[in-house]
């Protein structure tokens, strides 16, 4: 098989399919049990910093 | 301790004068001698000053506030590039609907084909590109809680890209162009905006590293893709061999319908990335802010990124319909192209609803307005366009101005109010004063774009299904009825229309600028903050 029409084939099967099951696994991660506290809290994070760089000392990662 | 670091300046500054001098006396078009003299004046003008700034004391960098001088001279370059890629754009509609405003004296410079790369760089890439920059280095700063990363290398970000800019504007004039759409400049300028735009992700992504919040803002997602996706589009679209290195002329290394498809897999994800992510990071951002609540839901902005990059990406070849690309090829870019339909309106919800209990605001506060208008038409061009993307209707709306009023009902609706708003936010923020200069002025600039954009749309409309009839009518013989110029002479009404919207949103840009500059002069300086007494 030439390598156009294999690398084509490859695209529209497994290509397509491990491609599909990357974006399935991100979807179905975010909806993970106690993913709520990080998003509402990640959702916040432009509220907190407005006029200057976080205390050094402080670090919350 | 005195830095060696301005000795090894002022002697790579030196060499780029003289390589400057020689490559203009050289020099085998005018494009790129006058380019060359540009580089050496600047080269030569950055010297002088580094010799200024040599031994002298340098002012410690203050680490516990944020970098903000940067964005201020990105607000005042978007705004100016903005002004200024909406009057070409205003000069270029009225050529075409008269002909002789292609002025004899002005020929070939003032020409329309010449003006009309000119105008479209000009709002995507310089209003649209400062207005990216300056607001993504704002935005990573405030949620990472973190200085930017790389000291002065920022300072070369945007200079750099204002050079970027100049270059390819006065190369289009001067008729220095390789001819690819939203990609015109040659290989030099190419080449230079690589070494920008890399200095521009290692200042992001420095940043981000260096964050003091644990999570990594879901706008910092939208900017990083935006970054990287367009490194890669624009390496890959514009590779290209130079006839000579003293002549702006380079030769594709792809060819035929090769070429065709890295264009385009390049011109809609430049749409996609550069116009689309990037600006929902802006989105994402700024209406929460300016709605004074968190985003609607942060899970559904993470589903939207991701559906985002993994479809967007695959959409390019739409734009080939009927042309020789393989017919797999070409469905493939239709069915991905409708697939967005979900993820683009998805985050249109979601900016939307984020004004879930402050709808009142859209009552009293004009920004507002502007950032949900801008989410208003990013639903309707990103529903037009994958209407418009399926083959059957494309076959309709190829090569009209139904294009055309696409574009921009998405670029001036989504695109431009977007960062009116981001602009209006900004600009008392920046500047530390209490409010905007005047409501109401903001209030004229909405509605004069807001019709403006309509007359303009709906024009296109007209004249693009108009024109896209007429080619296609036959007579009982199977001749065709219309010549070409008849479906030109048919459009004249629709041009003027279009022309005159585009006055209007050019005076609302107008009234803009002059609102932000009287709020820098003129507004109440905004209290300063209570000095707390740190607690330790």
């Amino acid at each position: 098989m030439e390598q156009y029409s294999f690398l084509r084939e490859l695209a529209d099967s497994w290509g397509l399919l491990v491609m599909f099951l990357i974006f399935l696994g991100v979807g179905i991660y975010v909806f993970r049990p106690g993913s709520r506290k990080i998003h509402d809290d990640a959702a916040q994070a432009p509220f907190r910093n407005d006029d200057k760089p976080a205390d050094p000392m402080e670090d919350r990662t | 301790m005195i830095g060696y670091g301005n000795y090894v300046k002022l002697i790579g500054y030196g060499l780029a004068t003289l390589a400057a001098m020689i490559a203009a006396n050289y020099a085998r078009d005018l494009a790129y001698q006058v380019h060359m003299i540009l580089l050496m004046l600047v080269a030569g003008g950055l010297f002088l000053w580094t010799v200024r700034q040599t031994d002298e004391p340098v002012k410690p960098t203050p680490t516990n506030e944020y970098m903000d001088d940067v964005v201020r001279y990105g607000v005042i370059a978007t705004a100016f590039w903005g002004v200024v890629g909406f009057l070409v754009g205003v000069v270029i509609a009225f050529q075409l609907a008269f002909p002789a405003l292609n002025l004899e004296w002005a020929q070939p410079y003032g020409n329309f084909g010449r003006l009309r790369p000119l105008h479209t760089s000009a709002v995507i890439f310089a209003f649209g590109g400062n207005a990216l920059i300056c607001s993504s280095l704002y935005i990573v700063q405030r949620t990472s809680a973190a200085r930017l990363w790389g000291g002065n290398l920022v300072w070369f970000v945007f200079w750099g890209y204002q050079l970027f800019i100049v270059l390819a504007a006065t190369g289009y004039l001067l008729g220095g162009t390789q001819s690819k759409e939203y990609a015109e400049p040659e290989w030099y300028v190419d080449i230079w905006l690589t070494i920008v735009w890399v200095a521009y992700l290692a200042v992001f992504l420095g940043t981000i590293v260096k964050r003091k919040e644990p999570h990594i803002y879901v706008a910092n997602w939208f900017f990083l893709s935006f970054i990287v996706t367009v490194a890669m589009l624009h390496i890959v679209n514009n590779i290209a061999i130079p006839v000579s290195i003293f002549g702006s002329k380079s030769i594709q290394v792809f060819a035929g319908v090769q070429d065709a498809m890295v264009q385009w897999w390049y011109g809609h994800n430049a749409v996609g990335f550069f116009l689309t992510a990037g600006f929902l990071g802006m989105m994402y951002y700024f209406i929460p802010k300016q709605a004074e609540r968190p985003v609607y839901s942060y899970k559904l902005s993470i589903i939207h990124f991701w559906a985002l990059i993994f479809l967007y990406i695959w959409a390019g070849p739409h734009h080939l319909h009927y042309t020789a690309l393989p017919d797999w090829a070409s469905t493939l870019g239709m069915v991905f192209s409708i697939i967005l339909w979900m993820p683009s309106w998805g985050g249109m919800i979601n900016g939307l609803m984020t004004l879930q209990g402050a709808w009142d605001k859209l009552r009293t506060d004009p920004v507002i307005r502007m950032m949900v208008t801008s989410l208003a038409f990013y639903g309707m061009s990103t529903f037009e366009g994958p209407m418009m993307s399926i083959r059957a209707v494309n076959s309709l709306s190829h090569y009209t101005d139904w294009t055309i009023g696409h574009v921009h009902s998405g670029a001036l609706g989504w695109n431009g109010m977007i960062t009116f708003g981001a602009l209006y936010f900004l600009t008392p923020v920046l500047w530390k004063r209490e409010r905007l200069y005047s409501l109401s002025l903001v209030n004229w600039h909405f509605w004069l774009a807001t019709i403006g954009i309509v007359l303009y749309a709906a024009a296109m409309w007209v004249t693009g299904i108009m024109e896209g009839l007429m080619w296609r009518e036959v007579d009982a013989n199977g001749f065709l009825v219309n010549s070409f110029a008849d479906t030109v002479s048919a459009k004249f009404p629709m041009y003027v229309v279009r022309g005159l919207g585009g006055v209007l949103y050019l005076a609302g840009a107008i009234i803009m600028c002059y609102n932000l500059w009287m709020t820098v002069r003129a507004a109440p300086a905004k209290a300063p903050l209570p000095t707390a007494v740190p607690a330790e």
